[in-house]
């Protein structure tokens, strides 16, 4: 029981930030950033690489590579999305292509093995109730509790954050205040994509870097947004606490083979009982016919 | 630029007259005018007709398999550009590719179906799936269709991996057709049937309401149109053309594995219209054909092709917008001439 508790909250706060990101950029540019798996793998790549081949101390490879993937993000939107910015059919096309375009280079060059991993921030783990905990996931729930309370700041008592909301509720009434567009969306573009080597930092070192790992993050930040309903931040801690603790749950008592089953069988129910997400009122009026 | 272009001359692009354009009974005032609307129509279908029959009299079987995988492809573009008509981008074509194959090679391998029955039942089951997995969507606009579809085949492929559903990594055998010409004959006949068809649909009164929606779904719903019933009946027809691929594949590999969900599928036919060019169905036939021999021949980059097409895609995305079709048919209707400068 208490195992069931604690799992599931590294768990959740493990989706949540997996999530985060990729709603971030949603919910302030309205652009799906499909390349959202390929900065995570390639963030994990770059520290690795620096870690082992370059000698650097953790920190500072995990610095490094959060700046390469940040200004990354950021010339990917001004060098190709800016360019067909609002239809929405170019910017899936372009995102999902460049994003699979690395991931498959990086699968095809051979760099990225099946026995690389990541050192943890801190080694060992911690026994509570009789139950070993990895301080990783532990970590990680700090972290994530960090970085939503750091957002939420950001975005309430600073300039640049408000501009960041104003856009997320009206991209032509902020246009028509003097903020800069696109300089914004690039700007969230940038911390979506640092979003993402955060979550790789803090996940990845748990299991291993590999290819697949890409992937599957895009799916748990796709099926949380799904489960909480797209751009709020609310809706994602809530869809990544329901399921992480739906996971944790059924691989406990089904076995954690079934862990993917039943992330897909919650994405489809949500869908058919309220496709807006359990969260996504404001989004319903404006998302339904 | 070439010298008589800077010098007296300049060329000089002029549309044909409406008259040359039209299909209309003013063709038929002269063989030149029947030859000039009725070559870029028939030779495609004959050169596809002909092609399995000279590969296979040439002795070439290598290339004579692409052909029935250059069909088989040339249908889920379609399918795809049906679904984007209705503004439906999905990113997940492999999900109704996927579900096809399985059903059919199940019933094959398990029940010991015939082919004849495995491929009709395979389509409609696939059909019926792949929309009821896909219900809840259709009442949001936007993004959420692409995201959902991108999601389900991946989940699937980790579902099926971890539980050992169907044969797990393994996969379902199938058996094969008797013998090439069914298969090859069979998948062209079914190309040019979904070519023919599709754009006679898409022509017609349904198919009008059809491409509203891909373009204004508020004012169709203002028409009075129940919009969630139209995107269902669209996203059947498209997900029951995919999943028919399917069942051919299947077949035809004699197999259906985790691959059949796989990204390839699900990239291939987007990419297949970005750079054919969308809207009239020829144009997801030409990318997916030059997509498919461009793989073949370059075989030797083997685990690079998904991020070719997927760059290619992003190149016409970015810099071409129409796609090849519409710019040669553009020009099919232009002639050029040199004009003197003034």
């Amino acid at each position: 029981m208490l195992g069931v508790l604690l799992f599931g909250l590294t768990n959740s706060m493990g989706l949540a930030l997996a999530a985060l990101g990729f709603s971030f950029v949603f919910g302030i540019s309205g652009i799906a950033n499909f390349a959202y798996g390929a900065f995570y793998l390639l963030g994990g790549f770059i520290t690795y690489i620096l870690l082992n081949s370059a000698g650097f101390p953790h920190w500072v490879s995990a610095v490094i590579s959060m700046v390469t993937i940040f200004f990354l993000g950021t010339l990917m939107y001004k060098v190709a999305i800016q360019r067909i910015r609002g239809a929405m059919l170019s910017e899936v096309i372009v995102t999902m292509g460049l994003g699979v375009t690395i991931i498959e280079i990086l699968r095809w060059s051979g760099y990225v093995r099946h026995n690389q991993y990541l050192p943890s921030f801190v080694p060992g783990s911690i026994t509570i109730g009789g139950l070993g905990i990895e301080y990783q996931r532990l970590i990680i729930v700090g972290i994530g509790a960090i970085l939503f309370l750091l957002l939420w700041l950001l975005t309430r008592y600073t300039k640049i954050g408000l501009a960041l909301r104003a856009m997320s509720q009206d991209e032509l009434t902020a246009l028509s205040l003097g903020i800069n567009n696109d300089r914004i969306a690039m700007l969230a573009m940038g911390i979506g994509s640092l979003l993402a080597v955060v979550a790789a930092l803090a996940i990845i070192p748990l299991g291993l870097l590999n290819i697949e790992g890409a992937y599957e993050i895009l799916i748990f930040a796709l099926a949380v947004g799904v489960l909480g309903g797209l751009g709020s931040t609310t809706g994602i801690i809530v869809g990544a606490f329901v399921l992480g603790y739906t996971q944790s749950i059924a691989s406990t008592v089904l076995g954690p083979k079934w862990m993917m089953v039943v992330t897909f069988l919650a994405i489809v129910l949500v869908l058919l009982i309220k496709p807006s997400g359990i969260f996504g009122k404001q989004k319903e009026l404006e998302e339904r016919v | 630029m070439p010298k008589e272009d800077t010098g007296q001359f300049r060329r000089e692009r002029i549309d044909r007259g409406i008259y040359a354009r039209s299909s209309d009974i003013f063709a038929l005032s002269s063989w030149r005018e029947m030859n000039y609307l009725l070559l870029p129509r028939i030779l495609p279908v004959v050169i596809l007709l002909a092609m399995p029959l000279a590969l296979e009299l040439a002795g070439n079987e290598y290339w004579a398999k692409v052909m029935v995988i250059l069909a088989i492809m040339g249908i889920m573009a379609m399918s795809w550009d049906l679904l984007r008509m209705a503004g439906m981008f999905s990113l997940g074509q492999g999900l109704f590719f996927g579900l096809g194959s399985y059903v059919a090679a199940s019933l094959n391998h398990y029940l010991e179906w015939p082919i004849i029955l495995t491929i009709p039942i395979g389509t409609i089951a696939g059909a019926i799936l792949g929309t009821v997995l896909l219900l809840g969507t259709l009442k949001l606009r936007g993004i959420y269709f692409a995201m959902v579809t991108l999601a389900f085949p991946l989940l699937l492929v980790r579902a099926i991996q971890a539980t050992n559903f169907m044969g797990g990594t393994e996969g379902v055998k199938a058996a094969a057709f008797p013998d090439y010409w069914t298969i090859a004959y069979l998948a062209i006949a079914a190309l040019l049937v979904c070519f023919f068809g599709l754009r006679r649909l898409m022509n017609s009164d349904w198919g009008l309401v059809a491409r509203a929606i891909g373009q204004d779904d508020i004012a169709v719903t203002a028409s009075g149109i129940d919009v969630t019933w139209r995107k269902i009946q669209v996203l059947f027809i498209a997900s029951g053309i995919a999943a028919f691929a399917g069942t051919l594949m299947t077949h035809f590999l004699m197999y259906a594995g985790l691959s059949n969900f796989s990204l390839e599928y699900s990239i291939l036919p987007v990419a297949s219209v970005v750079i054919g060019g969308s809207g009239n169905f020829a144009g997801a036939l030409l990318g997916s054909s030059l997509l498919t021999l461009a793989t073949e021949a370059l075989r030797a980059l083997g685990a690079l092709r998904i991020a070719i097409y997927s760059l290619l895609m992003v190149f016409f995305a970015l810099m071409v917008r129409e796609g090849i079709f519409p710019y040669l048919e553009r020009r099919y209707h232009q002639f050029e001439r040199k004009v003197k400068v003034d």
